[in-house]
């Protein structure tokens, strides 16, 4: 019953708000919506829960609306949960033309994700990878940046193909099943040769390379986190592209063994000629927010090599960084976020001194900072200590390589800091003031979260044992 | 039996009503109401409750799958008159006329969905094909109008020459137009074979065929009568006779396909064929400013994935097919019904219609995510079924993979019209008030579509229980 309200509550929530008129209902009720949901997620953490959740949907065509949730689910539930409501507060200020669409479209991407996550049933997991997408596409294309129309339709249209090339694959791998099911169990237990495995394999990876994305198939990146809403590139960057490595740990690996060990080399080191060009350009950038989306693109690298190395050490790395790149990914959208509607420009050059003025905001960014560029005692820490020890099992030169995108990280992600925070102060500096209540409430909770788990990983770590694939 | 009588009787009495009734919107009623009797004489045969019993000499078999999908189109023609029956009154004076032609299309219609034949398939076609060439033509003092007749009416002569050429020589090889296949084993080899007249006739009713449903290469025709006839009418003939054409297809070569020899060499001549369609179909609606004339091209391209249904036969297939149409037909008539009350046809002319009237936008963009095939609407299921059948069929991987290519350059020219009602200034305007009726009729459709998209199950219910 559980897994089930965690998709009802957001669904119904999200086609009330279409209806609420005036706006600052649909922005009440939005963050009522998500914090109910949180809750319900917080609930479910707890051990007695039972967490399955089966009903007939099309007999016809084998497939049943089945839900389950393990520890995977759980972490990434979790960081859905958590995800909304503070997207919703640190926004809270910003106007948007037609709020209900804008607040019920929102709502209906966070169903989309968390029946993402939940989904045990290839063919509802389509439709939920779907039902994602849409309202992310009218998200950005109206309410994004200058050059939103075109940007958002590449986005769409790489993404779309994706997902018609996986459907092709599920579609593929439906009739291999000797019970003609689409249920998660039958293709585990699917015995696939190795040519039937490569076809297959390529079919669903493509879609999930998109998503999360690896060179070369991040062209769409940066530009749709530049021109998306900042409150849409927070759910882009910390929990979306979560989906792609959500979907390879969850049906990728486990149903095509033999194709992804043959493949492994290729992908990794795609992987890794992501991130160290992805750090490269962003120590060239200007802007805040193609800083944030080319730096997001490394972690989200490091993560796939490390998934397709295959070893468990790693896995669990992978597993809690997700959640923990989500977090920090997310403060830092807020914080640039902040930065361009005080000043009006996301721009270094333009800036500097800040620190002088708003040292509050100074110093939350610092750990911010700090945390993604993985720094001890913040909770990136764990997550890369672990990824990274599993990349040196697998290859000790790829994990040298690999390392070099950390420094490079302190690089971009320090020099950024400095140019914004420290030095002279910028003319457009002159009048900025100290960020207040909504903003500075959700960041000191982000960065208690940061530093908590960055104390005290443990219960992550217990989390990503919970899995049975 | 009950459609075919009860639709040829709705044509005349349509006809008489011209005669009675001066009233334009009277005639309209009148015609809702016949099509009302229609779908549930069908009905009738269909839940075996009274059918009219008339000995055709086995020309003609009902079955459940015809019978059904007799009243697939009978409900999307009502929609049809529902949401576009204003427009038909504007078109000209004869408005009884342009309802007893409908009524004779669909009388065609029945006659397709239960030939046992090539003779009354033949007829079928004929009696579907002859109403359009005056629809077409119906606009007489537009020039483009009679220039699409002309065209329509020339070409199908063509195409009906080369079909009764097929059929003569099919009869030739079997002494029968019956269906059965025409393979025979010879005594002397022992190798089966039908000879070289049956399949050289069969690609000649195969070509006349892809014409009826604009394949390409036979899909010249397609975007300039569409362009050219009275929107209304292009709504009609790009839905409704063309899931009819194809169901015929489908029934007849579903029969008739062994009679090409073994399977390569025919199902080679499809995947051109299907391959061509998705390219010329979807490549050409990218460039297309007019809307009209993007939705000819977007009714070749869904033409292939159509085609889908007969390069593989299995239990997928029949239900595809079905669906393809409710889904396919739902959408379309939608969409035409709006762009038949636009003002602008072209792609700018829908700038911000989603501020002047938002539940044309939001239906149109319904009617659109379908065509698409976007998950959660009937488009998803519909393409699903023809992907399916033909993954399930084996060793065809390459063209389904090719078909969700072009499935994804489809989205490319649907969505300029999302973006342009939702994302673009612009202040589209209606040519007449929108009625309130005509915005709950869109809403039912686009509810409709999403439930069909949601539980495809729910439409094929009724044709297995």
């Amino acid at each position: 019953m559980i897994p089930l309200l965690l998709i009802l509550i957001p669904v119904v929530s999200a086609l009330l708000t279409f209806f609420l008129k005036t706006g600052n209902t649909a922005k009440n009720w939005a963050l009522i919506a998500s914090t109910a949901t949180l809750l319900v997620v917080l609930f479910a953490l707890c051990p007695l829960c039972k967490l399955e959740f089966d009903v007939a949907w099309l007999p016809v065509l084998g497939s049943r609306f089945s839900l389950s949730m393990d520890g995977l689910s759980k972490m990434l539930v979790l960081l859905t949960g958590i995800s909304f409501p503070i997207v919703f507060a640190s926004t809270y200020n910003n106007n948007y033309k037609q709020p209900n669409a804008f607040y019920g479209l929102m709502l209906l991407t966070q169903a989309g994700l968390i029946g993402v996550f939940l989904a045990s049933d290839c063919l509802l997991f389509y439709f939920f990878w779907e039902l994602a997408l849409i309202p992310v596409y009218f998200l950005c294309s109206i309410w994004g940046g200058e050059k939103r129309i075109a940007v958002t339709f590449k986005f769409f249209i790489y993404t779309f193909l994706g997902s018609l090339l996986m459907l092709v694959g599920i579609l593929y791998l439906y009739f291999q099943t000797p019970d003609q099911s689409f249920a998660i169990k039958s293709f585990y237990a699917l015995k696939l040769s190795l040519t039937q495995q490569n076809i297959a394999f390529w079919l669903f990876f493509i879609a999930f390379a998109i998503k999360m994305p690896i060179f070369p198939l991040h062209t769409w990146q940066p530009d749709a986190y530049e021109q998306s809403p900042t409150a849409v590139t927070m759910i882009l960057s910390g929990v979306m592209v979560k989906m792609g490595i959500y979907a390879v740990v969850r049906w990728l690996i486990p149903i095509f063994p033999l194709a992804t060990v043959k493949y492994a080399d290729i992908i990794i080191i795609a992987s890794v000629i992501g991130m160290i060009y992805a750090s490269l350009i962003a120590i060239k950038q200007d802007d805040i927010k193609r800083l944030v989306a080319y730096s997001s693109i490394a972690h989200i690298g490091l993560m796939s090599a490390v998934l397709f190395s295959m070893k468990s050490i790693g896995w669990n790395g992978v597993m809690i960084q997700m959640f923990n790149h989500g977090i920090n990914v997310i403060g830092l959208w807020i914080v640039a976020d902040a930065v361009e509607n005080k000043l009006g420009t996301r721009k270094f050059s333009e800036l500097g001194g800040l620190a002088q003025k708003a040292p509050v905001l100074a110093t939350l960014l610092v750990v911010l900072a700090f945390a993604n560029v993985a720094l001890p005692l913040t909770n990136a820490f764990v997550g890369e200590f672990l990824m990274f020890n599993g990349l040196f099992q697998y290859n000790f030169w790829i994990a040298g390589v690999a390392g070099i995108s950390i420094i490079l990280g302190a690089v971009y992600t320090l020099n950024m800091v400095q140019k914004i925070f420290y030095g002279q102060l910028a003319p457009a500096t002159q009048n900025a003031l100290e960020i207040k209540g909504n903003i500075q409430f959700v960041l000191i909770i982000l960065v208690l979260v940061i530093i908590g788990f960055g104390v005290y990983p443990q219960p992550m770590i217990d989390l990503t044992k919970q899995i049975h694939p | 039996m009950n459609a075919i009588i009860l639709s040829a009787l709705c044509g005349v009495v349509m006809m008489f009503s011209g005669i009675l009734l001066k009233n334009k919107s009277a005639i309209k009623y009148v015609a809702i109401a016949a099509l009302l009797v229609l779908i549930i004489g069908n009905l009738f045969q269909f839940y075996s409750i009274y059918t009219v019993d008339i000995d055709s000499k086995g020309l003609l078999s009902f079955n459940r799958t015809g019978l059904f999908f007799n009243t697939i189109i009978f409900i999307a023609t009502l929609f049809y008159f529902i949401l576009s029956g204003s427009d038909i009154e504007r078109v000209g004076n004869d408005v009884a006329e342009y309802f007893a032609l409908i009524f004779f299309v669909l009388c065609g219609v029945t006659v397709l969905t239960s030939f046992n034949g090539l003779l009354m398939f033949f007829v079928g076609i004929e009696i579907l094909s002859i109403p359009l060439y005056i629809l077409t033509g119906s606009d007489k003092r537009n020039l483009k109008s009679n220039e699409a007749s002309l065209k329509y009416f020339l070409m199908g002569s063509f195409s009906t020459g080369i079909l009764l050429m097929g059929i003569t020589l099919v009869y030739g090889a079997t002494g029968s137009f019956g269906l059965q296949s025409s393979i025979i084993k010879s005594s002397v080899t022992g190798i089966e074979s039908a000879g070289i007249l049956a399949p050289v006739g069969l690609v000649l009713i195969f070509i006349s065929m892809c014409f009826k449903v604009s394949a390409a290469p036979f899909h010249f025709w397609a975007p300039d009568v569409y362009d050219g006839a009275p929107s209304v009418f292009t709504s009609f003939m790009a839905t409704i006779v063309k899931a009819s054409g194809f169901f015929a297809f489908i029934k007849l070569f579903a029969a008739k396909s062994a009679d090409f020899g073994p399977g390569p060499a025919w199902q080679l001549i499809l995947y051109v064929i299907i391959v061509i369609t998705l390219l010329i179909g979807n490549i050409t609606a990218v460039f297309q400013q007019s809307i009209k004339r993007m939705l000819a091209y977007s009714s070749i391209a869904q033409a292939g994935f159509m085609l889908f249904a007969l390069y593989n036969t299995n239990d997928f297939t029949k239900d595809g097919i079905l669906l393809y149409t409710a889904a396919y037909s739902f959408a379309t008539i939608g969409i035409f019904s709006i762009l038949t009350k636009m003002e602008d046809y072209s792609l700018d002319g829908y700038n911000g219609l989603s501020k002047a009237h938002p539940v044309l936008a939001f239906t149109n963009t319904v009617f659109f995510l379908s065509l698409s095939g976007i998950p959660l609407t009937a488009g998803f299921f519909a393409k699903y079924y023809m992907l399916a059948s033909s993954i399930k069929a084996g060793g065809t991987i390459s063209l389904v993979i090719i078909a969700v290519l072009f499935a994804a350059v489809s989205v490319y020219y649907y969505f300029k019209v999302i973006q342009a009602m939702y994302f673009k200034e612009g202040s589209a305007q209606t040519n007449t008030p929108i009625t309130s009726g005509f915005k709950v009729g869109l809403i039912v459709l686009a509810a409709i579509i999403i439930l069909l998209g949601i539980l495809p199950t729910a439409l094929l219910s009724f044709y297995y229980f």
